[in-house]
């Protein structure tokens, strides 16, 4: 398998394990969205969402664009369908399982 | 963090999960072979999975179903392939209607767990292969993770719009 599949798969997985970047994702699915009217939506700082942005559009999750001075980002649908992206997500499932067992052992 | 390795295998459709927990092999074991401790963990707390039968042997099955928060049930159902206790055992988990009816044509995933003694800590191994990119579709509008499969269940609906 090259590289670059596994790599994508932890840039997804990487993407996918943080809250905000999660509910990023699902406004950003349903409409394209500029970065500052996401910011307004969360309680941190612009700077902080735009990293957030970011570290989707690195996954290949988001895609920007320029629109004057704004920045738009919108959800890329085939990255998200992709096997990549289903494996990383996955294991977001598998990752829980695994810690509820850890839970489970240590009660005892 | 218990989990140890990842693997994705892209061309297989193979998720392969390592982990070590501290406790030996049959007490690992004893969560796959006991119903109750089971459905406290293949599902989150907010998709609580409820086991009904469970025959942890070759030919046997086990049925369960997840309960969304609105209440709404999927089920699922392993059948029992191979069964080496305490340090092995293999299925197949298919999607059913909640009678527990397999419906043939629905996707399914073979599935390999592992449990190797580390001196008293175990190393588990889950190896989860998926007929198709179609099943791993099936797998995660199953609902069962928080977040995220939300905003798959989007694209469909924006897909169906």
């Amino acid at each position: 398998m090259p590289a670059t599949d596994e790599d994508h798969a932890d840039a997804v997985f990487h993407a996918l394990g943080n809250r905000t970047r999660r509910d990023i994702l699902r406004r950003v699915l349903s409409e394209e969205f500029s970065v500052s009217t996401l910011a307004a939506e969360y309680d941190m700082s612009f700077a902080a969402v735009q990293k957030h942005v970011a570290v989707l559009e690195r996954a290949g999750l988001v895609v920007k664009r320029r629109h004057g001075r704004e920045q738009m980002a919108r959800g890329d649908v085939d990255t998200i369908r992709s096997v990549v992206a289903m494996l990383a997500e996955l294991e977001v499932i598998w990752r829980g399982r695994v810690a509820r067992v850890d839970q489970l052992l240590l009660e005892q | 963090m218990p989990v140890t390795n990842v693997i994705h295998d892209i061309d297989q459709l193979t998720l392969t999960i390592t982990a070590e927990f501290a406790a030996p092999v049959e007490r690992v074991w004893q969560v796959y072979a006991d119903p109750r401790q089971l459905e406290r963990v293949w599902g989150p707390p907010t998709y609580p999975a409820t086991v009904v039968d469970h025959d942890l042997s070759p030919g046997g099955r086990m049925t369960y179903f997840m309960t969304s928060p609105e209440g709404e049930k999927f089920a699922g159902m392993w059948r029992v392939t191979a069964v080496d206790e305490p340090t092995s055992f293999s299925f197949e988990d298919v999607f059913t209607d909640t009678d527990f009816n397999v419906n043939e044509e629905m996707p399914m995933s073979v599935n390999t767990f592992t449990f190797e003694d580390l001196g008293g800590r175990t190393r588990s191994t889950y190896v989860g292969t998926y007929a198709s990119p179609e099943a791993l579709q099936q797998v995660l509008d199953m609902g069962v993770v928080e977040g995220a499969t939300s905003a798959i269940n989007q694209i469909d609906d924006l897909l169906a719009a």
